[in-house]
C-alpha cells in the first residue's frame, strides 16, 4: 500500500491535511466531546446557571415514564423503516432485474425519490394526509368507506411516519440491492437453474444467501437513517404527538436542548444515540465485508 | 416461449406499477401546485391541472421568499460541495503519495469521524458556534461541513488503483507531488469529484435541523426550513402554494441528480454518506 507513496517532505503532507485537521478537531471531535461533557450539567436560565449532577440526567432517562416512552418509539420506528424499506427495496431490485428491456430507466424511476428532501416528502405527506382535503382519505373514502384521523390515532400517526420514511428510503436500497444482484456469480444461479429448483427456491435458498453482506451493510445504513433522518418527518407532521406516541430520539433532542432549554437532558440523549452508532459502525467493521463498505 | 412472454409482460407491468406509486406523491404535488383553493377542496378532488400554477408560484417564490431562500441555499451547497472536494482532495494525497511519521494514527483520526454525525452534537455545535459568532450567518452552514471521511476515503480508493509507474514516471520528469496531482491525478479521479459532486449537493441541499436551530434571520435561511414555515401558518393554509413551494424546493437536487445519476449510484457503491 505504501509503494505510491513515493514523494517525500517534512511539511507539505501536514499543510494537506491542516485544513481536514483543524475541520474534523473543531467541529467533530471537540462537539462530541463537549456532548459528554454537558450530559453530567444541569442547565437552567436558558444556560446562565450550569450545575454539575454527575450521572443524574442519565438516571432520569432511564426512570422517566416520559423518555422510556421515547425510546420505545424509536425502537419501533426505526424496526418498521428498517424492515420495510429494505424488503420493498430487495423486492423492486429484484423485479428490475429480471432480463426485461429498459431496467436502467426503471431503476432510476424506482430512486429518484432518493435526491428529495425529507422537508419537501414530509410536507407533501402532510398535504395528502391531511383528514379534510387530502386525497388518501378520499381514495379510501370512496373504497373503503373510511377516513381514518391520521394525526390523532397514536398508532395510525406512527404508521405514517414510517410510511414516508420507507417512501423516501426505498430507492437507496434498490441503488445497492441491484448492485449486489449484479455481482452475483452467474455459474451458482445458473446450477441452481439446471438443478430444476423453482425460482422461489432459487431466491432463498442461492440469491438471498449470497446477497447477505449486502443486507447486512444494509441494515446498519437504514438503522443509523431511521435514527438520524426522521427529523424533519416527526417535525412537519406529528410534533411527536399525539400524546408523545411519534417523539423518537432525535426530534426529543431538538425539543429538549431549543424548545426546553434542558442542555443536559439533551446531550444525555445524544450521548445515548452516539453510543448506538460507535455499536453499529463496530458491528459494520468486525461482521461486515469491507469491501462493499468502501469499494473495489 | 409464450410462458416466457407472459412472465416478461408481467414484470413490466408490477414494474410499471411500482414506478407510479414511487413517482405518485410528486405527481400529486405537481397537480395540486396548479390549483386555486376551491380546486383544491372542491369534491371529487381534480386530478387535472387548475388555473393557478403562475399565481401559486409566483407567491411561494416572493412573498414566501423561496427564491431568497434559494439563493442561500446554493451558495452553501456549491461552498461545501467545491470544498469538501478540495479538502478531501488534498488530504487524500498526503495520505497516499507521501511518506511520513504517524500516518496511520491520521488514518484512524479521519476515520473515526465517520462515527459522528452531526445531529448527535447539535447542543454542542450550537453552543460553539454561538461562540464563535457564527450564528446568523453562511459561515455556521459551510465551515463544520468542510471535512469528511467519506470524501477522503473516495479520493484514497481512487489513487490506490492509480499504477505506482504513473508517479514514478512523473518523478523522473521531474514533477513535484503539487504538479502530480494537478496535471494527472485530477484528470484521473473525476468519476470520484462527480460522485462527491452529487452526494455532496444533495446532502447540503436537504439539510433541514442544522440551518432550523442555527439561523434566525430570514434573511440567511436555506430552502427547505423556508419550506416549513409555509406551512406553520395553519389557519387556511393554501395548499396550493404550498405545493409549488414543494415542488420548487426539490428541482435543484433533483436536476443534480438526474444529471449524474451513474456516478451517484456508482460513487454510493463506493461509499456511505452519513
Amino acid at each position: 500500500m505504501d509503494t505510491h507513496a513515493a514523494y517525500k517532505s517534512r511539511w507539505l503532507p501536514w499543510v494537506l491535511l491542516l485544513p481536514s485537521f483543524v475541520v474534523l478537531l473543531l467541529f467533530l471531535y471537540y462537539p462530541t466531546f463537549e456532548t459528554f461533557w454537558l450530559s453530567l450539567f444541569r442547565v437552567a436560565f436558558l444556560g446562565l446557571s450550569k450545575t454539575f449532577v454527575g450521572l443524574e440526567n442519565y438516571k432520569e432517562l432511564f426512570t422517566n415514564p416520559d423518555y422510556l416512552q421515547i425510546f420505545k418509539n424509536t425502537v419501533i420506528f426505526a424496526f418498521f423503516v428498517v424492515i420495510f424499506s429494505m424488503a420493498t427495496g430487495l423486492a423492486l431490485s429484484v423485479l428490475a432485474n429480471q432480463k426485461v428491456s429498459g431496467w436502467r430507466i426503471y431503476r432510476l424511476l424506482l430512486i429518484w425519490p432518493y435526491a428529495l428532501s425529507p422537508a419537501v416528502a414530509g410536507v407533501i405527506f402532510l398535504f395528502m394526509f391531511n383528514p379534510q382535503s387530502g386525497i388518501v382519505n378520499y381514495l379510501l373514502t370512496i373504497s373503503l368507506g373510511i377516513a381514518p384521523d391520521w394525526l390523532t390515532n397514536p398508532k395510525l400517526a406512527m404508521a405514517l411516519l414510517v410510511f414516508v420514511a420507507v417512501w423516501k428510503n426505498v430507492g437507496y436500497n434498490v441503488v445497492f440491492y441491484i448492485a449486489g444482484l449484479q455481482n452475483l456469480p452467474g455459474e451458482v444461479l445458473e446450477a441452481a437453474l439446471i438443478d430444476g429448483a423453482t425460482p422461489w427456491q432459487r431466491f432463498w435458498r442461492v440469491t438471498f444467501p449470497l446477497l447477505s453482506p449486502m443486507t447486512f451493510f444494509l441494515l446498519i445504513i437504514n438503522t443509523i437513517y431511521a435514527f438520524f433522518e426522521a427529523f424533519p418527518f416527526v417535525d412537519l407532521l406529528t410534533k411527536g404527538g399525539p400524546s408523545n406516541a411519534t417523539n423518537i430520539l432525535i426530534f426529543n433532542i431538538y425539543r429538549d436542548g431549543f424548545e426546553y432549554y434542558k442542555t443536559g437532558m439533551a446531550a444525555a440523549q445524544s450521548v445515548i444515540l452516539f453510543i448506538a452508532v460507535v455499536f453499529l459502525t463496530i458491528m459494520q467493521f468486525r461482521f461486515g465485508e469491507g469491501r462493499v463498505h468502501y469499494g473495489g | 416461449m409464450q410462458r416466457k412472454r407472459l412472465q416478461n409482460i408481467t414484470v413490466h407491468v408490477l414494474l410499471i406499477i411500482s414506478v407510479l406509486v414511487v413517482a405518485a406523491p410528486i405527481l400529486l404535488a405537481f397537480i395540486f401546485s396548479t390549483q386555486t383553493p376551491a380546486q383544491i377542496f372542491s369534491y371529487p378532488p381534480r386530478f387535472t391541472l387548475g388555473t393557478a400554477m403562475l399565481e401559486n408560484y409566483s407567491i411561494a417564490w416572493n412573498q414566501f421568499h423561496l427564491g431568497m431562500y434559494m439563493k442561500n441555499s446554493f451558495y452553501i451547497a456549491i461552498a461545501v460541495t467545491v470544498g469538501k472536494t478540495v479538502i478531501s482532495f488534498m488530504a487524500a494525497l498526503a495520505l497516499v503519495y507521501f511518506r511520513f511519521p504517524l500516518k496511520g494514527a491520521v488514518f484512524t483520526f479521519i476515520l473515526l469521524t465517520l462515527m459522528m454525525p452531526t445531529e448527535i452534537m447539535i447542543v454542542a455545535l450550537f453552543e460553539l458556534v454561538t461562540k464563535l459568532g457564527w450564528s446568523n450567518s453562511y459561515a455556521a452552514l459551510i465551515v463544520p461541513f468542510l471535512a469528511s471521511a467519506t470524501g477522503t476515503f473516495l479520493f484514497r480508493q481512487q489513487f490506490l488503483q492509480i499504477p505506482t509507474s504513473l508517479v514514478d514516471a512523473a518523478k523522473i520528469d521531474g514533477a513535484g507531488p503539487l504538479r502530480f496531482a494537478w496535471a494527472i491525478l485530477l484528470p484521473m479521479s473525476l468519476n470520484v469529484v462527480a460522485a462527491m459532486a452529487v452526494i455532496q449537493f444533495v446532502y447540503m441541499w436537504n439539510q433541514y435541523l442544522w440551518p432550523l436551530i442555527i439561523i434566525h434571520e430570514s434573511s440567511r435561511q436555506v430552502v427547505q426550513v423556508g419550506l416549513r414555515m409555509m406551512t406553520s401558518g395553519q389557519d387556511a393554509t393554501n395548499w396550493g402554494i404550498v405545493m409549488a413551494g414543494a415542488i420548487i424546493a426539490l428541482l435543484p437536487a433533483l436536476v443534480v441528480f438526474m444529471l449524474l445519476q451513474e456516478q451517484f449510484s456508482r460513487g454510493f457503491a463506493l461509499s456511505q454518506e452519513k
